[in-house]
């Protein structure tokens, strides 16, 4: 039995092919102006018996591809508890959402707190900003890591931050500064949804922003407890989604 | 009944509303209710009296009023549970409850009243300014009460363009504040009267005491069916018929809800469901849902879940309790009436833990699995006592979901999900 876990997400589509609990293919892909047919090329590929979909395009994809859905919260607890059994709590920052997600026994979602209508803090944040101050995603973070005092970020909401950084950049700030103090701010709100959760450690960060290693060293610095990144952490989305299928 | 539906487009010039406008609202409710309401299925059939009744919200209805008035009748607009209609049909008035659940000439609001006002008030304003409701405009007094301090200010520019009487409730419930608040009704009383030029007696105020009660007491039975599992009716169905209660003709109302209360015991003995058995049963409590309102319970509903209870104004606050009814003097009754709404449970008050019992009570009644705490946003009162009743219901083994937001559409996606989520995780 082969089930196909389809994360459907603002930024990326991904995909995971699982067998007996195993990840046997995966991959990712642009979500682009369709998602839709993004994720086509990969249902296309025939290789599954069953479909779970989820993310932000769930719905339309069980329209489309047949199959179930679940929510993002219950693809990345499921996901992470699989991957660390351990785990007591989940943290994905994707594209235009941030989730924390507190875990009971066997990786059961006890309680979770998701961004409301705004993108504030999330990867659409962080790409505005980058671009903001003429670096790529990953310079923006290799600064960030290498600057030892961050400017202070007053605004959280994406137009108003980026007003702030180009009054800051006009003023002649060390962009480097800047880059720290941007990804400071997201971390800080971010350690408050945790501690509204009552998150304990150990703390699976998933999602695209768990490949900026500037979030991470951030998050592990002011998170109690232990953080563990997946290596492959956009996938755990559609990991957690096929897993969903046994449930 | 003529087959020919009638045009109401006369008596809405009369009343001076904006027609193009008001036709707008009416499409855009009609088309609301349509896809909210008529999509659902294996719906009780006593709901076929609210269906109508909303078919014909600003027709029919607002012809009732209009022909009492012009027998000389008078009516009266509330904003709030705590403004009594026992008194205003004691002095020979009719009660009702002016609606403010929708969006409504918000750039005409934000002229008078800061953008990060709560919906409610923006809605209420927005529809005296937009010239769009009959009731509103059928009106010869309106009442209002100072609440919360946005209402309160914004009595001040409603009061501007039409005849307005404020309550004023207390914040605490000492007994010092109940006998001011008594003496807020004698005033009010006194208000009615010069307004109906008809007396307050002993014997119109026990048949109005009586009538209301009987009212609450039909709403009290529609609801505990609702208990059972499967739900025999739906949350939106349910939230309705007390939006409804609010303005509809009291002994007619009453009479409807205990035929479709005999209908739900029925389905509940024999298993009939509005929802699956085993649905996830939602409790939610906090701010108003005013008509058209509809969005929460709406997402929950068609997310899968069902709602079993409603903790709020337009829910088990509004028939829960009911007024001595044994009483025979007039300064009696008015204790009654003084005591029953002071003890209604509103975040308004300080301190307000009969909030926290009461939500932990229906929950275990109606056999909840868990909890949605819903505040308008800007709403500081409930969105602060959120933080006291959602560690109570943590406390007893309830999760809670909590929600700010207003009664636009740009966040049901988000929306959807965390309430999906939420519906996972019970």
């Amino acid at each position: 039995m082969r089930v196909l876990g389809l994360d459907i997400g603002s930024r990326s589509v991904d995909a995971v092919w699982v067998e007996d609990g195993r990840i046997v293919d995966w991959a990712v892909a642009d979500s682009g102006f369709d998602p839709g047919s993004a994720a086509a090329v990969f249902v296309d590929r025939g290789a599954h018996d069953a479909i779970v979909s989820t993310g932000y395009g769930r719905h339309g994809a069980r329209e489309r591809f047949g199959g179930t859905a679940v929510t993002e919260i219950t693809a990345y607890g499921v996901g992470a508890a699989r991957l660390f059994p351990h785990a007591s709590s989940v943290l994905d920052i994707g594209g235009q959402d941030t989730k924390v997600i507190s875990l009971g026994p066997g990786g059961k979602v006890t309680d979770f707190e998701m961004n409301d209508k705004c993108a504030a803090g999330t990867g659409k944040f962080l790409e505005v900003m980058a671009r903001a101050l003429g670096f790529t995603l990953e310079e923006m973070a290799e600064q960030g890591i290498a600057a030892s005092t961050g400017v202070s970020i007053s605004s959280m909401c994406t137009v108003f931050a980026e007003s702030e950084v180009t009054g800051l950049v006009h003023r002649g700030e060390d962009r480097s500064r800047i880059a720290r103090g941007l990804h400071e701010s997201i971390a800080k709100r971010t350690l408050g949804s945790l501690k509204r959760v009552r998150a304990q450690g150990p703390l699976v960060f998933a999602g695209g922003v768990a490949k900026n290693p500037a979030m991470v060293a951030l998050i592990s610095e002011g998170f109690a407890g232990e953080v563990l990144v997946p290596a492959e952490a956009q996938i755990v989305g559609a990991y957690g989604a096929a897993l969903s299928f046994e449930r | 009944m003529s087959d020919q539906p009638v045009d109401y487009h006369p008596m809405w010039a009369e009343l001076g509303l904006d027609l193009p406008m008001h036709d707008a609202l009416l499409e855009a409710v009609g088309g609301m209710y349509g896809a909210t309401f008529m999509s659902q299925t294996n719906r009780p059939e006593g709901m076929g009296y609210l269906d109508f009744v909303m078919s014909e919200v600003h027709g029919l209805r607002i012809k009732e009023l209009h022909d009492f008035r012009k027998a000389g009748g008078k009516v009266v607009g509330t904003y709030c549970l705590y403004v009594p209609e026992e008194l205003i049909r004691a002095a020979g008035a009719w009660s009702v409850g002016i609606c403010a659940g929708a969006e409504w000439a918000y750039d005409e609001v934000e002229q008078i009243l800061p953008r990060n006002t709560c919906a409610l008030i923006k809605s209420m304003v927005g529809f005296k300014l937009g010239k769009v409701c009959p009731y509103l405009e059928e009106a010869d007094l309106l009442i209002g009460e100072t609440t919360c301090d946005g209402k309160k200010k914004a009595y001040e520019e409603l009061g501007k363009l039409q005849n307005l009487h404020v309550l004023e409730l207390p914040q605490m419930k000492r007994e010092k504040d109940l006998a001011f608040w008594r003496s807020e009704l004698v005033d009010l009383v006194a208000t009615l009267e010069e307004l109906t030029g008809k007396k307050v007696t002993a014997e119109s105020l026990k048949v109005a005491i009586k009538e209301v009660n009987d009212k609450r007491r039909a709403l009290q039975r529609v609801n505990a069916a609702r208990a059972a599992d499967p739900a025999p009716i739906s949350g939106l169905d349910s939230l309705l018929a007390v939006q409804v209660a609010f303005y509809d003709d009291v002994p007619r109302f009453t009479q409807m809800m205990n035929a479709l209360a005999d209908e739900l015991e029925k389905r509940a003995a024999d298993g009939v469901g509005a929802a699956a058995k085993g649905a996830k049963r939602v409790l939610i409590t906090g701010t108003p849902m005013a008509l058209p309102n509809w969005k929460l319970h709406e997402l929950v509903e068609k997310a899968g879940g069902v709602v079993v209870g409603e903790e709020m104004c337009t829910g088990s606050r509004y028939y829960e309790k009911l007024v001595d009814e044994d009483a025979t003097t007039i300064d009696e009754m008015l204790d009654g009436i003084a005591a029953k709404y002071l003890d209604i449970n509103c975040a308004c008050f300080t301190p307000n833990e009969g909030r926290i019992d009461d939500v932990i009570r229906m929950a275990k009644e109606l056999g909840a699995d868990g909890v949605i705490d819903y505040s308008l946003q800007f709403c500081g009162l409930y969105e602060i006592e959120s933080t006291s009743v959602d560690a109570a219901v943590r406390e007893a083994d309830l999760p809670v979901l909590k929600i700010t937001t207003d009664y636009s559409a740009e966040d049901v996606g988000q929306l959807a999900t965390r309430i999906e989520a939420f519906l996972e995780m019970l």
